[in-house]
């Protein structure tokens, strides 16, 4: 039986599906049989970020009201034959499913694959529901902004009445130059918030935006600084115990300066 | 030019902030929420407030008869403190008090 983890967040904005993609394509490249689910209906996005908007024929609509089997509608990666898209629809709304199709799709994927990821839309209504309705575990994204740690403390709460246990936490965009000078919060005092367990930290970095552009998730860009922060998360998921990135930004003039003066 | 730059802070915030003129951000931005999420969590489950609004009365009533049915207990927010307020009626005082030796829970 396949793992079903949902990538959720609350706020929209703070990186659910560059995180979901980067995630199934961290775990497909480590082997494991993958699929990539869309829940976020009427306002697809994962196919692009996958790069592989051209090749959408069925979607998950057409899945769950019985249009069509799950194999026709799963779109093969480029790069990984054993990583997987099942695409969200773009001209329906949330109502188009419901959780109880929701948890028996889940039940099919986990059956054919090791790990189901589960895109999930902004927001705590319907599309929440669904999303999170057959899912095993939860991932929390966050960014390191008031707005976006107050919806995930909401968000934690609502996967915790939904028994949703031990959702784990992945702050995103954090800017080390700007936690160093006290003007962004840094993972201590994320978690101090929020209070679940961290699952990995990912520094703000251009190279997301020009993988995206690309339509190739950073993760399997062995230059990339975010990339390498997902590859550890990938790493995470499957058990292994690994040490957080070190974000320190290096010293600039002014901390040499402080340095001098002994002020830090 | 235009585009952002977010490496080291500059000599004038530098020496602004050793001034005194400024918190960190980071802080102010840590406070704003301890405060919203105060409120935030508590909307989450009525149910808290609920059983709180029960010990409440059970610990009260060793000591005095209250009028359960008028009791209020809320969360309030002035300025920068959350406090709860608690409104309730007292009835009579227990006669029976002082012979006890223990108050029950």
């Amino acid at each position: 039986m396949g793992d079903v983890i949902v990538v959720t967040s609350g706020k929209g904005g703070v990186g659910k599906t560059t995180t979901s993609a980067n995630i199934g394509t961290g775990l497909a490249a480590a082997g494991h049989n993958v699929v990539l689910v869309d829940t976020d209906i009427g306002l697809r996005n994962l196919d692009v970020v996958m790069g592989l908007e051209n090749r959408i024929v069925y979607d998950i609509v057409d899945v769950t009201s019985g249009n069509c089997r799950l194999r026709q509608a799963l779109i093969k990666d480029k790069r990984y034959e054993n990583l997987y898209l099942l695409p969200a629809a773009q001209t329906k709304d949330k109502t188009a499913v419901n959780p109880e199709q929701m948890k028996a799709l889940a039940l099919e994927l986990k059956n054919e694959f090791d790990y189901a990821i589960i895109d999930c839309p902004a927001g705590i209504e319907q599309g929440f529901r669904n999303a999170i309705a057959g899912a095993d575990r939860a991932i929390v994204v966050t960014t390191p902004e008031v707005s976006a740690v107050r919806d995930a403390d909401r968000i934690i709460g609502l996967l915790e009445a939904a028994d949703l246990k031990n959702p784990r936490l992945i702050i995103n965009r954090i800017r080390p130059a700007m936690v160093k000078r006290g003007d962004m919060m840094d993972i201590s005092d994320i978690m101090d918030i929020l209070a679940i367990d961290l699952i990995g930290v990912v520094p703000d970095d251009e190279s997301i935006v020009i993988s995206t552009n690309r339509g190739e998730p950073a993760v399997s860009d062995n230059s990339s600084h975010a990339g390498e922060a997902y590859r550890r998360i990938t790493r995470r998921i499957q058990g292994e115990e690994v040490p957080l990135m070190n974000l320190e930004a290096p010293d600039g003039f002014m901390d040499k300066v402080k340095k001098f003066f002994g002020m830090r | 030019m235009l585009g952002y730059r977010e490496e080291e802070e500059s000599l004038l915030e530098f020496i602004s902030r050793m001034l005194g003129k400024e918190s960190s951000s980071k802080n102010i931005a840590k406070e704003r929420l301890r405060l919203v999420l105060v409120h935030d969590r508590s909307d989450i489950s009525p149910q808290m407030l609920n059983s709180l609004k029960e010990d409440l009365i059970k610990v009260i009533s060793n000591y005095m008869d209250i009028d359960e049915s008028a009791l209020e207990v809320n969360l309030s927010q002035e300025d920068r403190e959350v406090a709860l307020v608690a409104n309730i009626p007292v009835i009579r005082m227990r006669r029976d008090y002082a012979s006890k030796d223990k108050v029950q829970l």
